[in-house]
C-alpha cells in the first residue's frame, strides 16, 4: 500500500523545524519511492540531520505533514517509525559494544514484537538470516566492540533488515571506510535495492555514493535547493548547490627545484607493523601518504612522531637526528602531528577555542614557573585570526565549532610553534565540501612558506589537489611512489586497491 | 587444552579471583588445618548472605552504567522501621509479613532514587550520595536512634530456622540458616531477569550505550526506574535479614558497608563504565571479601590489615586485566 497521490513510501510535505528561534528546516518537501536510492546532500548545519531525526521520530516537526506508506503521522516516535519500516543507521551505528552480534541485530526486532522473554536461539536465527541476506559472514557470538568499523556498520545494516526495513537511512556511511570497504557497501546497497528496500544516503562525501544513487536532494541552510535525478548532477554542480558558490580546487603548487632536504626517514622498522620505511621530504613539499585502513599509514605517523617506539631506524630533521619514541623531543625538534581523530586525540573539546591553541605554547610564555597569560592569549588569538577560524567568541568551547573550524584550531596550535614538518592525519575527515577546499588552500599556503607537510589521507581527490608526491602503503611497507602530476583519480584508486 | 576453557578464560576477573580464593584457602589450611572444615564453610556462607544480596543489587546498577551508594541506608531504614512497625502494631506479626514490609519500604525508597535518576535524568552517583545522607538522617531524626534488642519474637524465630546444623567429629558446631535460601532465591531471580528477559537485556543495552538504547526504542526511563526499585527491594530484604540474624535492630549499622560491597562487585569483573558484570564474578568477589574480613587472622595477618588487603586485591584484581588489555592494544597499534 503506497500513497494514493504520489506512490511514495515517504512523503514529507512542507516540513519545518524550529529550535528555540532558529529555523533548522524551512518548508522542505521530501519524498522517497519504494526501492529508490536517494542521496541527501548538504553541508554541516544544512538541516539534513534534522530531517532524518524527524523521520526517525527522534525530533518532532514544528509544522508540515509526514506520510509513511500513505498513512499520515502526526507525531512520530522511534517505535512508530521503526514499525513503519524506517530505519536509521547513525554515524556511530548506535550499537551496543558489550553485546554480541546476534543480540545487536535482533534487539529491535524482539522489542517490536513486544517480547518479554529473551530467546537467544531466536535471536541467532534472526541475525543469521539478516547476515545471509547481504551475504556476509560475521561470528554471531563475537562482542561488537571487537569488530572492525566496517563490520560494525554491516551489523547496523543487518539490524535494520531484521526489522523488515523498507527504508534504510545511512548517516555518513562512508566516513570511516576505506575505498574497498565502500565498494562492498555499495554492492550491498544494490542488493537491497533489488529487494525493494529504499536507501537514503546522508553524506558530504559525494563521489562515492553518486554511482548508486537514483536521485539527489540538496539542502542548504534548512531549505531544499535542488532535487533531481542523479544523472543531472556532477561533482561541480553538487558542490555549487551545497555551498551556494563555485568551489574550485586548485592544483598542488610546483616544488622549487632547489628545495632543500628537510626530513629523512631511514630503515624504520617495527615488528609486525612497519617494514623498512625509507623516504625523504623537502622543504615546501606536500607528501601524500595513503593506503587502505590497516596498511600502516597511521602507525607510521605515530612512529615518526614518537607516540609508539620503532624498533630500529633513524629520523633526521635538518641533518639532526631525532630520538625515536619521544613525542616531546620530536615536537621540540620541529615536527608537529595533527591526529586523525581530533575529537578524541587532538582537542580538549570542552575547553575554549583560544586555550586549545595556547596549550601548545605554555612553555614559551613562562618565566620562573609563572605564566604570562596576556602574551599567551594574544599570540593564540593572532593565530586564530590568521587561520580564519570563524567564531564570534574565542572563549566558546571548541566543540561548538564546525568540523572545518575545529581542524583549523588543531592546525593553529601547531603553527604557533613554527614547526618545520607537519604530519596531518586525515585533515578533512568530517569537514564539509566548502571548508575542505579552504583547508586545502591553507595546506598549500603552508607548504609555500617552507614547511614540509606529510598528508595522510584516503581521499584521493584531496591527495591529488594538494600533494606533489604520493606514497602508497600496504601491510606496513611503502609499495609505490607516485608523481601526482602523472596520475588521475582512477589510476590512483586502482594502484591503491591492487 | 584448546576447547576446555572458553575464550579469554585466563584473562577474566572471575578466574583471577577464583585462583586467589583457592590460594588463600590452601595457605590458610597449611597454617591451621582446622580451617578446612564444615564449620569454616558454614561461617563463611552465613557471613555472605547479607553482603551477597547487596552485591547482586549493586551489580545490576553497575551493569546499567550507574552506581548506587544509598543501598546501605535503604537497608537499615527498611529494617529499623519495619521492626518498629511490627513492635507497635502487632508484636506477634509473622516474620514473612515483617519481611514484606521491609521489602516494600525498600522499594519505596528505591523508587525515590528511580524518580530522581530516571525521571529527572540526574547523575546516579550524585543522587544516591544525596539520598544516602537523607535516608540515614531521616531515620535517625524522625524514626529513632535507639538500638532495639527486644525484636519481635518471629524475627528471632526466623534466625533460628536452620537448613542444617550439627557438630563435627572434632567437636565444632556448625549451622546454616534458612536465610541462606534468600540469597539463592535472589541469585536465581536476578539471573532469570538478566539473562532471560528483554528487561534484563535492556539493562545490559543501556549500560553499553545509553543513547543507542534510546534510539532503538528501549524504554530507558522505565528500565532505570525498575533497576532502582529492585535494588531498594533487595536492600530491604538484606536489611531485615541482617537485623534478624544479628538479633538487634541497630539504626547505626550497615551504613559504611557501601564501599566493601562495591569493591566485591568490581573485583568480580563488573565495570564502572557499565555494560559488564556477571553473577558468578560478583559472588566470587563477595566470597573473597568475606574470606578476607573473617579469616585473614588464620594465615597470620592481623585483622587491622583487612582494608589494606582488600585495597591491594582491588588494585591487582582489576588493575591486572586492565593493564593487560592496554598492553595488547599498544602492541596492535
Amino acid at each position: 500500500m503506497v500513497s494514493k497521490t504520489t506512490g511514495a513510501f515517504i512523503d514529507m510535505q512542507q516540513v519545518t523545524k524550529r529550535y528555540a528561534g532558529v529555523v533548522a528546516l524551512d518548508d522542505v518537501d521530501f519524498t522517497v519511492m519504494p526501492g529508490e536510492i536517494v542521496c541527501l546532500a548538504g553541508e554541516n548545519g544544512s538541516g539534513k540531520s534534522t530531517l532524518i531525526k524527524i523521520l526517525a521520530g527522534i525530533e518532532h516537526a514544528s509544522a508540515g505533514e509526514i506520510y509513511i506508506n500513505g498513512i499520515s503521522h502526526k507525531k512520530l516516535n522511534p517505535r512508530v517509525s521503526s514499525a513503519a519500516g524506517v530505519m536509521v543507521i547513525f554515524q556511530d551505528f548506535s550499537l551496543f559494544p558489550n553485546l554480541s552480534v546476534a543480540e545487536n541485530i535482533s534487539f529491535s526486532t524482539q522489542l517490536r514484537e513486544q517480547r518479554r522473554i529473551f530467546n537467544s536461539t531466536y535471536a541467532k536465527n534472526l541475525a543469521r538470516k539478516a547476515l545471509e541476506r547481504i551475504d556476509v559472514d560475521i561470528p554471531l557470538d563475537a562482542p561488537v566492540e571487537s569488530l572492525p568499523v566496517a563490520h560494525k556498520q554491516l551489523v547496523g545494516i543487518c539490524r535494520a533488515l531484521a526489522c523488515d526495513a523498507r527504508l534504510i537511512i545511512m548517516d555518513e556511511p562512508t566516513t570511516a571506510l576505506t575505498e574497498r570497504e565502500v565498494r562492498s557497501l555499495l554492492d550491498i546497497i544494490r542488493r537491497l535495492k533489488s529487494d525493494g528496500v529504499a536507501v537514503v544516503f546522508v553524506s558530504h562525501k559525494l563521489a562515492e555514493v553518486m554511482e548508486v544513487s537514483d536521485r539527489v536532494v540538496v539542502l542548504r541552510n534548512g531549505k531544499k535547493v535542488a532535487d533531481g535525478p542523479a544523472s543531472d548532477f556532477d561533482a561541480a554542480s553538487l558542490t555549487r548547490h551545497m555551498t551556494g558558490r563555485d568551489v574550485i580546487e586548485a592544483q598542488p603548487s610546483p616544488l622549487a627545484a632547489d628545495a632543500k632536504e628537510l626530513l629523512v626517514v631511514k630503515n624504520l622498522n617495527k615488528t609486525g607493523v612497519l617494514t623498512n620505511i625509507n623516504f625523504n621530504l623537502k622543504a615546501g613539499e606536500v607528501l601524500g601518504l595513503t593506503g587502505l585502513l590497516g596498511s600502516g599509514r597511521t602507525s607510521l605517523a605515530k612512529a615518526m612522531f614518537g607516540l609508539t617506539k620503532a624498533d630500529s631506524g633513524t629520523l633526521t630533521l635538518d641533518s639532526k637526528k631525532i630520538a625515536l619514541g619521544d613525542p616531546v623531543a620530536t615536537a621540540h625538534a620541529g615536527i608537529g602531528y595533527v591526529p586523525e581523530d581530533r575529537l578524541t586525540e587532538g582537542l580538549f573539546l570542552t575547553q575554549s577555542i583560544v586555550r586549545n591553541v595556547a596549550i601548545g605554547r605554555l612553555d614559551r610564555h613562562q618565566k620562573n614557573g609563572f605564566l604570562n597569560i596576556n602574551n599567551l592569549i594574544s599570540e593564540a588569538t593572532d593565530w586564530l585570526k590568521r587561520l580564519k577560524v570563524k567564531t564570534s567568541n574565542i572563549e566558546a568551547p571548541v566543540k561548538s565549532l564546525s568540523g572545518g573550524n575545529q581542524q583549523r584550531v588543531s592546525l593553529a596550535r601547531w603553527l604557533a610553534r613554527s614547526p618545520k614538518v607537519l604530519i596531518l592525519n586525515g585533515p578533512s575527515v568530517g569537514v564539509d565540501v566548502g571548508s575542505k577546499a579552504e583547508i586545502h588552500d591553507l595546506i598549500r599556503d603552508l607548504a609555500q612558506s617552507g614547511i614540509g607537510i606529510i598528508m595522510i589521507s584516503d581521499d584521493l581527490p584531496e591527495l591529488l589537489a594538494t600533494c606533489q608526491r604520493i606514497l602508497v602503503m600496504r601491510s606496513g611497507e611503502i609499495v609505490d611512489e607516485i608523481d601526482s602530476k602523472s596520475t588521475n583519480e582512477e589510476q590512483l584508486s586502482h594502484r591503491l586497491a591492487s | 587444552m584448546k576447547n576446555w576453557f572458553p575464550k579469554g578464560f585466563f584473562s577474566r576477573n572471575e578466574t583471577l579471583v577464583a585462583v586467589v580464593i583457592i590460594g588463600f584457602c590452601i595457605i590458610a589450611t597449611i597454617s591451621d588445618p582446622l580451617f578446612f572444615s564444615v564449620t569454616t564453610l558454614s561461617d563463611l556462607l552465613r557471613a555472605s548472605i547479607v553482603m551477597g544480596i547487596l552485591a547482586v543489587a549493586v551489580m545490576l546498577v553497575l551493569v546499567s552504567g550507574g552506581i548506587d551508594v544509598s543501598f546501605t541506608a535503604i537497608a537499615v531504614f527498611a529494617m529499623y522501621s519495619s521492626t518498629l512497625i511490627a513492635l507497635s502494631i502487632w508484636p506477634e506479626m509473622p516474620w514473612y509479613i515483617i519481611f514484606a514490609i521491609s521489602i516494600s519500604i525498600g522499594a519505596a525508597l528505591g523508587a525515590i532514587n528511580g524518580i530522581l535518576i530516571a525521571g529527572f535524568g540526574l547523575p546516579t552517583l550524585i543522587v544516591t550520595l544525596g539520598t544516602l545522607s537523607i535516608f540515614r538522617g531521616f531515620l535517625l531524626t524522625f524514626i529513632g536512634s535507639e538500638r532495639i534488642s527486644a525484636l519481635p519474637p518471629e524475627m528471632r524465630e526466623f534466625s533460628r530456622m536452620m537448613i542444617a546444623r550439627g557438630t563435627t567429629e572434632s567437636g565444632n558446631f556448625y549451622s546454616l540458616p534458612w536465610a541462606f535460601a534468600a540469597l539463592i532465591l535472589v541469585i536465581a531471580l536476578t539471573w532469570f531477569i538478566l539473562q532471560k528477559t528483554m528487561l534484563g537485556r535492556a539493562i545490559f543495552a543501556i549500560g553499553g550505550s545509553h543513547e543507542s538504547a534510546r534510539r532503538i526504542g528501549i524504554n530507558v526511563k522505565a528500565t532505570q526506574f525498575f533497576i532502582y526499585v529492585y535494588v531498594g527491594m533487595l536492600a530491604g530484604l538484606a536489611g531485615i535479614i541482617f537485623g534478624s540474624m544479628g538479633r538487634m535492630a541497630d539504626p547505626f549499622s550497615l551504613v559504611g558497608w557501601e564501599l566493601s560491597v562495591i569493591a566485591a562487585v568490581v573485583l568480580g569483573g563488573a565495570r564502572l563504565i557499565g555494560g559488564y558484570g556477571t553473577l558468578t564474578g560478583t559472588l566470587l568477589g563477595v566470597a573473597l571479601i568475606v574470606l578476607v574480613q573473617n579469616s585473614l587472622i588464620v594465615i597470620g595477618i592481623p585483622s587491622t590489615w583487612q582494608s589494606v588487603t582488600i585495597g591491594v586485591l582491588i588494585l591487582v584484581g582489576t588493575g591486572l586485566p586492565a593493564y593487560q588489555a592496554k598492553r595488547a592494544a599498544a602492541k596492535s597499534a
